[in-house]
């Protein structure tokens, strides 16, 4: 399906590539159709494209003369850090309220609750970038508006996961710098999948605290604490982290949002730059890895709900 | 219902409410503040953008492009995916498998990724966003009617217009659609929202509706370089969009909730 959006794409590669008023002549652009590969039949050019992605060759950039394969590890780090700190994040926040929500039903924490996740899910994630972009960066100027690190830290890319770098070179200053610039991002990112987590907790505690062997273990005598962190959230929580992993694919399409409303560096920031720039051998790898990560994130998913709830059998 | 109906007034009476032409600006009087902040008139009650234009009456006729693309995209994507899920679901087998492996195929792709790749190739433009928006979209509403399908059509009543030689495009229509209308009313009113960020989101990004032709996603873009100077070209939208999005949330609940008194217990 990649192949085919970017093969019925109105107008020549090349010339796009050669760009608006140059000067080439035909013989050369047919002699780079050819290299190209663009002169052979659409079934011979499907079957390349999809050979060479099990060589891991996405092709080259268009724009920046580069393997699609390389610009697109180049980027990766930064995005897969801002996205599994957006979901930690959530995760602390969304999970301690829905547990309140549940066990202190129809309370003002639980309407408190009800209202942020409708508001959390209502929110465009641009806007609230820029609203805490306001807030955090220039009223109260606590937090800094982007990049992934402040310069003169020293702190060498090793994996290029900065969090990890800096705790391997045991560089704190840069570890306290790297998580500054993660929050506002992180926090943005993180918005739908709070309010979607808070609800999702909330309604399967509230399942989980009606059943039989919760009634039991209160009338066995146990703890308040006891009952509901014991024995009701951790059944509870299976619905929670499926859902948590299912977003993971979810979460990679709103990167695309965020670092561009932060100047993040990662690679929805780089998509963007190629879909501006019509580099389409760029936007087709970046595709193809968002697909590939989501698909996999959903069989992960599947996989943690048959652990989790041994009575699922595939 | 009272924010959704008040936003549609809005849109729909926007030439009558909108104090001035939404794309005529004033260079004299570009960045001016809201009326009640030090600097402001009552000329431009919400300020004025970086063109000079009247921030109150591109936020008003603003809406009018959510509504458009919201309702088009939602009534296209129930139209196609009522009609797959229910040949999916009745026919069964071979028909099935196809469909349904074509739905697994697209639900690979986060929606947002899909849209912005599609953007790529077709351009700018509402023509290409409600086509992008919909190449995906109707994938929601195919499975919950095929799942609503697979349990109607076992009905007795289904049994019996087969026995009486009804057709199958009979049993579909007469039978069948009613059956599932109200799964496909829940999911377009819950889906129309979905939309109307993502048209937010792609005009944000450059890729929506154009200027000069006002959208509350361009506008919140157009502020992006003024942030620290003109909190109003960014807030005001902004606002919009949530409004509209928590009354579609908020409408579609409900509508669930009363079609599915199961669902609401649930909830509660």
């Amino acid at each position: 399906m990649v192949f085919l959006i970017m093969y019925l794409t109105p107008g020549d590669p090349v010339e796009i590539m050669m760009g608006e008023g140059s000067v080439v002549s035909a013989e050369e652009i047919e002699r780079l159709r050819h290299e190209l590969g663009l002169d052979r039949p659409m079934v011979e050019q499907y079957l390349s494209f999809v050979g060479g992605i099990f060589r891991g060759n996405f092709g080259r950039s268009i724009i920046q003369r580069a393997s699609v394969m390389k610009l697109i590890g180049s980027r990766l780090p930064a995005t897969f850090e801002l996205t599994i700190l957006s979901i930690v994040i959530s995760v602390m926040i969304a999970i301690p309220i829905g547990v309140l929500s549940a066990v202190k039903k129809y309370s003002l924490l639980d309407n408190i609750g009800t209202v942020s996740a409708l508001v959390g899910v209502s929110m465009p994630t641009f806007w609230l970038g820029l609203l805490l972009i306001i807030v955090f960066s220039v009223k109260f100027k606590l937090l800094p508006v982007t990049g992934r690190i402040s310069y003169g830290h020293g702190l060498e890319p090793i994996t290029n996961f900065l969090l990890i770098d800096a705790v391997i070179t045991l560089n704190w200053a840069a570890l306290a710098d790297v998580i500054r610039h993660l929050l506002l991002p992180a926090i943005t990112l993180g918005c739908h999948m709070v309010a979607l987590t808070m609800r999702i907790t909330r309604s399967s505690m509230l399942e989980v605290l009606s059943q039989d062997y919760i009634r039991t273990a209160w009338s066995k005598g146990l703890g308040r604490k006891a009952v509901i962190l014991k024995h009701a959230l951790r059944n509870a929580l299976v619905p929670t982290v499926t859902v948590v992993t299912l977003n993971f694919g979810v979460l990679l399409g709103g990167n695309m949002i965020v670092e561009s409303v932060f100047g993040w560096p990662g690679l929805g920031r780089l998509v963007i730059n190629a879909i501006y720039t019509r580099d389409y051998p760029l936007v087709q790898g970046a595709v193809l890895v968002y697909a590939f990560t989501y698909v996999v994130m959903n069989f992960v998913a599947d996989l943690l709900y048959t652990v989790l709830n041994p009575k699922v059998r595939f | 219902m009272i924010l959704v109906t008040s936003f549609l007034i809005m849109a729909i009476f926007a030439p009558f409410i909108a104090p001035h032409d939404p794309n005529k600006g004033n260079l004299l009087e570009r960045l001016k503040p809201p009326c009640w902040t030090k600097g402001g008139s009552t000329k431009h009650l919400l300020g004025t953008d970086t063109l000079g234009r009247d921030m109150l009456s591109r936020t008003i006729f603003g809406s009018r492009i959510s509504f458009l693309i919201g309702f088009v995209v939602v009534a296209v994507t129930s139209s196609i995916g009522a009609v797959v899920g229910l040949v999916s679901g009745y026919f069964g087998g071979k028909i099935d498998a196809v469909i349904q492996r074509f739905v697994d195929m697209l639900l690979a792709f986060p929606q947002l990724i899909l849209a912005l790749a599609i953007m790529a190739v077709l351009g700018p433009g509402i023509k290409n966003i409600i086509l992008a928006l919909v190449y995906k979209g109707w994938v929601t509403s195919c499975r919950v009617v095929r799942g609503d399908v697979l349990v109607v059509r076992e009905e007795s009543y289904v049994e019996a217009a087969r026995a009486m030689g009804a057709s199958n495009w009979h049993i579909l229509i007469k039978s069948l659609l009613p059956n599932v209308m109200a799964s496909i009313i829940v999911v377009a009113s819950l889906s129309i929202g979905t939309v109307i960020l993502l048209e937010a989101s792609l005009s944000f990004l450059g890729l929506g509706v154009q200027p000069p032709t006002p959208t509350w996603g361009g506008m919140v873009a157009n502020g992006r370089d003024y942030i620290f100077r003109a909190w109003w070209i960014t807030t005001f939208p902004g606002i919009c969009i949530l409004l509209l999005v928590m009354g579609f949330n908020l409408m579609g609940q409900g509508l669930r909730d009363t079609f599915d008194p199961k669902l609401s217990r649930q909830g509660r």
